[in-house]
C-alpha cells in the first residue's frame, strides 16, 4: 500500500510540475472526449429522427361499408396477438365521416356533395403499428392467410395500403439501416483518429521525461515504480478533461434546446440532464482508460532500454 | 565540505569472489563498421578495489562502465558481476543489481522534477525504505553535504558542485557495494573536484568498490591507486601502482 500510495503521490506531483506539458496533454484529451461526446449526442438525434420516421409509417386496413364491426374487432384482436404488431387503433366509419368533414370543413363542394349522399360512404379502418419497420411484410401476409381469412376477413377488407407502400417503406428500411450503419462507421473513424492523436500527445509528454526514465531504472527503481506515476498522471488527463468536456456541453445542449429542438426533434439538454450520469460514466472511463492506457504504452519502449 | 556523512557508510567485510567482483572477458561493442567503443577487453576487478580508468575523450571509459550497469549491450564478450552475466539477467534481477550499485556520473543525472530531498528519497523509495527511514535519514544526509539548506530546491537551482555532492549523497544512501563514478568531476571547480575525490576515497576505505572513469591526470596523480589506461577502445596498460599512459 505504501508502494501505491507513494505512486499516486508521485502522480500527482508530476502533473502539477510539468505545468504547461500537462495541460496540452489534458486539452487533447479533451478534445477527444468532445468528440466522443458529440457523436453520442448526435447518434440520439439520429435514432430520435429514425424513430419519429418510423412512427409515421404504419399500414391501414379500409373495410367495406357496412361491414359487421364484430368482425372487424375480430380481426383486430387476432392481429393484436401478432408479436410484430405494436399498436392498432380502430376508427369505426362513424369517425371516419366525422374525421372526414372536420378536414374539409372549408371544402364546400364536398361537404354539400357528402350531405346530398345522404349516407356514410366511409368504411372504418384499422391503423397498424409494427415495432420494426421491416415487419409490415409479415403483417401483410398474415392478412393474406388462412388464419385472417378463416375470420371472413376476406369479406370485409376494402383493400391494404401496404402493397401501395411497400416501395416506400422498403426504401425506408434500407435507409434506416444504412443510417445506422454509417453512424456506426463514421463513429469508430473518429473515435480512432482521436485516440491515435491523444495517444501521440502522452507520448511526446513521455519522450520529455525520457532522461529522466533512464535515471529511475539506474537508480534501480523497478518497471512498477517509474511507470506507475506517468499511468496515475494520465488517469488524471482524463478525469479533468471529462470535467472540462461536461462543463462545455452545458451551455451548448441548453442553447440547443432553447433554439434547436425542432430542427433535431428533440430537447437536447432535456436529454443530456435525464442521460448525465450514463454520459458521465462513458466520458470518465473513456477518457481516463485513453490516458492510462496511452501512458503504459508510451512508456514502454524507455523501460525496456 | 564536511565529508564525514560517509560514515553513513558502515565497512565492508571484503569477500571476494572466485574471478573478482567484476569480470570483463574479452568483450566488444562496435556501435557501426567505422566506431569500435570496445576491442578485446579483459580485466578483473576484486571488491573493495579502488580502479581509476584513464584515457582520451572516445577511448571507451564511458562505455565500459555502461556494461557493468547494462545500459548497454556488447557486441561480443560477457561481462559478470560476482559471477553473474549482468547482460543474461531478467529486468527484476537487473533492477536488484542496479541497486547495488551507487553511480556518479559527470552530468549528474538527478531528477530534474524532484527537490534535492526527493532525488534521495526517491533511491531510498526504489529499495523499499519506509518513510520514517527516509524522514530520518534524509535530512541528516543533506545536511552533512552541506546542502541541508536547499532541501526543496530543484537541481537547476543549485551550482554544478552542489548537484554533484546531491548525486553523491544519492549514489551512497543506500550502502551500494559499488560505485561507478564517470567524469564525476569534469564540471567542477577544482575545490570541488578534490572534495569529491576525497570522498571516494573515503567511501573506499570504508570497503566500498570504486571504478572512477576520467581524463583528469591530477586526479589520477593524487589517488596512487590502479589505473586502467585506455585508447581507442583497447587497454593498454593495467598498473595497480597507479602509473598510466595518455
Amino acid at each position: 500500500m505504501t508502494g501505491l500510495r507513494r505512486i499516486v503521490k508521485s502522480g500527482f506531483v508530476n502533473f502539477k510540475r510539468n505545468g504547461i506539458v500537462s495541460w496540452a496533454a489534458v486539452l487533447v484529451v479533451t478534445i477527444t472526449l468532445f468528440v466522443i461526446t458529440a457523436i453520442i449526442l448526435l447518434q440520439a438525434v439520429l435514432y430520435s429522427s429514425l424513430d419519429q420516421i418510423k412512427q409515421k409509417v404504419d399500414v391501414t386496413i379500409y373495410f367495406n361499408v357496412g361491414a359487421s364491426e364484430d368482425k372487424i374487432l375480430a380481426l383486430k384482436s387476432s392481429l393484436e396477438k401478432l408479436p410484430e404488431v405494436a399498436q392498432i387503433s380502430y376508427v369505426s366509419s362513424e369517425k371516419a365521416l366525422q374525421t372526414f368533414r372536420e378536414r374539409h370543413a372549408k371544402d364546400y363542394p364536398t361537404i354539400q356533395a357528402l350531405d346530398e349522399i345522404g349516407e356514410n360512404p366511409l368504411g372504418g379502418y384499422l391503423n397498424v403499428k409494427a415495432k420494426e419497420v421491416s415487419q409490415y411484410e409479415t403483417i401483410a401476409n398474415f392478412l393474406k392467410s388462412d388464419n385472417a381469412l378463416a375470420l371472413g376477413s376476406a369479406s370485409i377488407i376494402d383493400k391494404i395500403n401496404y402493397h401501395q407502400n411497400k416501395l416506400v417503406i422498403d426504401r425506408l428500411n434500407t435507409l434506416i439501416a444504412g443510417a445506422q450503419r454509417l453512424g456506426f462507421i463514421v463513429t469508430l473513424i473518429l473515435i480512432i483518429i482521436s485516440i491515435i492523436i491523444t495517444f501521440n500527445t502522452i507520448r511526446l509528454t513521455i519522450f520529455i521525461s525520457k532522461e529522466e526514465i533512464g535515471v529511475m531504472r539506474l537508480v534501480g527503481a523497478s518497471k512498477t515504480q517509474v511507470r506507475g506515476p506517468f499511468v496515475v498522471e494520465g488517469a488524471i488527463y482524463g478525469i479533468i478533461a471529462t470535467a472540462i468536456t461536461l462543463a462545455l456541453f452545458w451551455p451548448i445542449t441548453v442553447w440547443l434546446g432553447n433554439n434547436m429542438t425542432n430542427f433535431l426533434g428533440m430537447n437536447m439538454y432535456d436529454y443530456y440532464l435525464s442521460n448525465f450520469f450514463q454520459i458521465l460514466a462513458i466520458v470518465l472511463s473513456s477518457g481516463m482508460i485513453l490516458g492510462m492506457f496511452s501512458s503504459f504504452l508510451a512508456i514502454r519502449r524507455y523501460l525496456n532500454k | 565540505m564536511d565529508i564525514s556523512f560517509v560514515c553513513l557508510l558502515k565497512p565492508r567485510r571484503i569477500c571476494d569472489r572466485i574471478g573478482g567482483m567484476i569480470y570483463f572477458n574479452n568483450v566488444s561493442k562496435v556501435y557501426n563498421k567505422d566506431s569500435v567503443a570496445l576491442e578485446n577487453v579483459t580485466l578483473t576487478i576484486t571488491a573493495g578495489e579502488f580502479v581509476s580508468i584513464v584515457g582520451h575523450s572516445g577511448a571507451g571509459k564511458t562505455t565500459l562502465v555502461k556494461m557493468i550497469l547494462a545500459d548497454d549491450r556488447p557486441s561480443e564478450g560477457t561481462v559478470f558481476f560476482e559471477s553473474v552475466n549482468v547482460h543474461r539477467l531478467r529486468s527484476k534481477d537487473l533492477t536488484k543489481l542496479r541497486r547495488r550499485i551507487g553511480t556518479v556520473f559527470q552530468d549528474f543525472k538527478l531528477l530534474p522534477t524532484k527537490t534535492a530531498y526527493e532525488n534521495i528519497a526517491f533511491a531510498m523509495e526504489a529499495v523499499g525504505k519506509t518513510s520514517r527511514e527516509i524522514a530520518s535519514d534524509v535530512p541528516h544526509v543533506l545536511d552533512l553535504v552541506d546542502l541541508g539548506n536547499r532541501m526543496h530546491h530543484f537541481p537547476h537551482q543549485m551550482s554544478g558542485g552542489e548537484q554533484q555532492r546531491l548525486a553523491i549523497a544519492r549514489a551512497i544512501i543506500n550502502q551500494p557495494e559499488l560505485i561507478i563514478a564517470d567524469e564525476p568531476t569534469g564540471n567542477l571547480d577544482p575545490i570541488n573536484t578534490y572534495e569529491v575525490i576525497q570522498i571516494l576515497k573515503k567511501i573506499n576505505d570504508l570497503g566500498t568498490t570504486v571504478i572512477l572513469a576520467t581524463h583528469n591526470r591530477g586526479v589520477i596523480d593524487s589517488l596512487g591507486k590502479r589505473v586502467i589506461t585506455m585508447e581507442k577502445g583497447k587497454i593498454i596498460r593495467d598498473d595497480k601502482s597507479g602509473k598510466y599512459v595518455i
